[in-house]
Parts: structure tokens; sequence; C-alpha cells
């Protein structure tokens, strides 16, 4: 059943959509003027968790228990006293990038992950954070030839995996480093980034140092795992142990931010691609979303509903949302498209909206 | 007693706040004595590490003070402290 509440962050405040007979509305706007960098909304709890990035004050933190007509704050997660981000240097919270439930058997158990590399893990629903320390000390994170930041000063931890069936079996992706996984709830973590390709490195198949914008699992099928990558689109049906290049070299679904995968299907995903980093636009200043429906071997344009013409238009990377045959999407000028029938049509929601950072199905 | 005011812009998360008067002979140490009357609202203006976040100021007797990572800047008894949104933030 899909769902009727869609939440759109933006740079200005967290937008709220409510699906009636007439379609879908505005219901509410909250944390006006405020952005939010980072929106979950936990798959267990139903709680919605937002993290505000204020441009004076500093990152934020709050959840609604009840679908956003009360808001609470919870102590921002910090980084210790001791914590480098290299010898000599202290670290400090720059920004929550995402959030994550961390699923069977562990009912109140949360995941974070945060600029300038940090991930932390809360075992009271987040009522209290700590710093993963296994991830924090891996040898790789201290070489800046391995981790460093991409578009932002410090590298960053957004993408969180959690395996449906199995709590300790975690993925985290970070720009730039990679993909690093764990098999026993974050004690120890090792690289997945085989076959993936770091054409900005000298050594662009090094085992750390890739740049993966936005990784995500099938559900149903959680050893299927795809990233839109800074160089491409991968996927992986072992788990991450070999990643494969689904690139469409010939086409526009190469370059971009937004992903999204069925969640019963394991050969199907959407990606919504950008003129490369040079650029940063809609391609051909047109909205495109692509499709494949084979694992990768081919991408389909959809573009029924969406701007054709001086679109300047792209969009980050959590902001494709979906449930069920519904996506929606939100652009970095402030456009807000959805569509009920899997991507063949799109219609638009907004127009003058801020910069959208994330959208996410209520 | 030395004063602590702050700019409005805070009100909205500490509805009650108003100027505050301190015996605290360093930056840091008003900061410590305004926490206990509001807290969390040190978050809002240091980092975990202690340090002026980059888009806060402080002035003391109208002047900038000078160490932002540990808040040393002494305060006179009768002194004036105000805290400040920076214009760097937008």
């Amino acid at each position: 059943m899909p769902s009727k509440v869609l939440l759109i962050g933006t740079s200005k405040g967290l937008v709220e959509y409510r699906r009636s007979l007439n379609g879908w509305a505005i219901g509410k706007v909250h944390f006006q003027g405020m952005p939010v960098s980072a929106l979950h909304v936990d798959e267990h709890t139903r709680a919605w968790w937002v993290g505000l990035a204020h441009r004076h004050w500093g990152q934020k933190l709050h959840y609604s228990a009840d679908e956003g007509h009360k808001w609470q704050p919870v102590p921002t997660p910090v980084y210790p006293a001791g914590a480098m981000l290299k010898p000599g240097k202290p670290a400090s919270l720059k920004k929550i990038w995402c959030l994550q439930g961390a699923g069977p058997g562990r009912p109140d158990g949360l995941w974070l992950g945060t600029e300038p590399g940090g991930l932390f893990y809360s075992d009271d629903n987040g009522l209290s954070f700590h710093l993963v320390e296994s991830l924090w000390n891996h040898p790789s994170r201290l070489d800046e030839n391995q981790w460093f930041g991409a578009g932002r000063d410090f590298p960053f931890i957004h993408s969180i995996v959690v395996a449906p069936g199995d709590g300790d079996h975690v993925y985290i992706a970070v720009s730039c480093a990679g993909v690093f996984e764990t098999r026993d709830g974050g004690a120890s973590w090792a690289p997945r980034n085989k076959g993936l390709v770091a054409a900005y490195l000298p050594n662009p198949g090094a085992e750390v140092g890739h740049d993966p914008h936005l990784l995500l699992a099938c559900r149903a099928r959680p050893e299927v795992l795809w990233q839109q990558n800074h160089c491409g689109i991968f996927r992986s049906v072992d788990g991450g142990q070999q990643w494969d290049n689904v690139t469409d070299e010939q086409g526009i679904a190469n370059y971009g931010f937004a992903l999204a995968v069925d969640h019963q299907n394991p050969e199907r995903a959407w990606v919504i691609p950008a003129v490369s980093d040079e650029e940063r636009v809609a391609h051909g200043l047109a909205l495109c979303v692509c499709v494949t429906e084979n694992g990768g071997r081919s991408w389909r344009q959809l573009r029924s509903g969406l701007p054709q013409e001086y679109c300047f238009d792209i969009v980050y990377r959590h902001a494709l949302a979906i449930s069920g045959n519904t996506l929606a999407f939100g652009t970095s000028t402030g456009n807000v498209y959805l569509s009920e029938n899997e991507g063949e049509h799109w219609s638009c929601l907004s127009h003058n909206l801020a910069s959208v950072d994330a959208a996410s199905f209520g | 007693m030395a004063t602590v005011s702050f700019t409005s812009a805070l009100n909205r998360f500490f509805p009650g706040l108003k100027p505050e008067q301190v015996d605290a002979p360093t930056v840091r140490e008003a900061l410590e004595q305004v926490e206990r009357r509001y807290p969390g609202i040190k978050d809002y203006l240091v980092d975990e590490q202690g340090c002026l976040r980059k888009h806060v100021n402080i002035f003391v007797e109208g002047e900038l003070i000078s160490d932002r990572k540990k808040l040393t800047d002494p305060i006179g008894a009768h002194a004036d402290v105000l805290v400040f949104q920076a214009l760097s933030g937008g």
C-alpha cells in the first residue's frame, strides 16, 4: 500500500504533503527557515527523524513520534574528547547526513552517519549516541589518500544499509572512501569496493578512495546492492564482494546522485542523471529519470510530465523516494515531482520550494 | 556582576531567554553559568570541543573576543558581554 504522506527536506524547512481524494497537497511546513540535512522515517517505530544544519547554531537532531504534531529535540551526537581528524586536529561534528534503524534484534538501535566521517550508534532509540570507534580507527580513515572530502571539506557517511534479516550485517558508504561492510554489528569493518572505478585517482582500482553518491539494497534480495557513484552506476549481486559497472556508456544514465531501487524486483532501479561534475545541470537542460528493468544491462528514459527545456534542476542523493508504485523527488531549484505509476508519468507538486536535499515517504 | 545579553535570534529556541547576570572570570565560565540556567544553550554557541561556532561572535565591552578556541578572554566585574550571530552565516 503506497504511503499517503510525503516529506520533503529543503534548505528552508521540512515540507509535509498528504494525499487525499483530491490528490497531493502541502499539509504543513515544519522548521521553517532551517536547513534540513537529514530525514529518516523509521520503518519499525514510524518515528520521523530530522537533522538540521543551522548556519549559526550548529547541527541539531529532532524526532517526532506522532507524524509531526510534536517534535522533540535530542542531544546532538558529539565527537568525544580525543577523537582526532588526524593527529593534533580534534574532530567536531560538521553535518548529520543520514540515519537508519538498526533492524532485526535491535528495536532501539539507530545508526547515524556524519561529516567528518564518524559513524554513530544509539542503543536507546536516539536518546544518546556514541562514536563507532572501530570504523573511526580503521587504518584507511587516517590516510588522506583514502578518506577525503568530495564537494565538502571532509569525508562524510551518507548511506547506511542494514541487512533485512540480520542487524549485525551493515554496509555504509563514504564520500570519499567507498563502501565498508561489517558482519559483527560494527566491531570490525572491511572495504567492499572491488570493481568500482575512481577515475580521479592515479590508481582507479584502489581498495579505498571511491566516491559512491548513494548506496541501496533490494529488501527482498539484500545481496543485490546498487550504487550511484561519481564515476557511473554500479551493481553487486554478491553483497558487495564484486561490483559490476552498469553505466549506460552510450546514454545519459551515468553521472548523478539520486537512486531508487525496487524492493521486490532486484533487476529494477531508477536514477536521475546530471551532466558531470563540471556542470551539474540536467542533461540537455531537460529533466529525465532513467529506469532499468534488467539489472542495468539497459536503461530507458522517462520524461513524461517533466520539464524538457531550460531546466537546470539536478536531484541530490537523498532527494528521490519510493513507496510501492509511487516515486517522488525534489530538485536543487525547489521543484517537486511525483509519479504514481513507477515513473512512467510525473506531476509537479510544487515549483517554488527551496533547494531540496531529502525526500521520504511517511 | 557582568551582564550577558543575547541576539534575539536565540529566542526561537529558548523562549524565556533574557540578559543574565554572571559572576565569571572568563567567557568560558560565563557560558557555563548561562548553560545551567538554559540547559542546551551552550551547544548552540560552541562545538563539542568547546570552540566558538564559526558563525557566532561574542563581544566583551564591545570588543570581539580573541580566544575562540578556549574562550579564555577575561571578563571585568561589571562588563557587558554580547552573544551575536555573525553575518558570515548569511
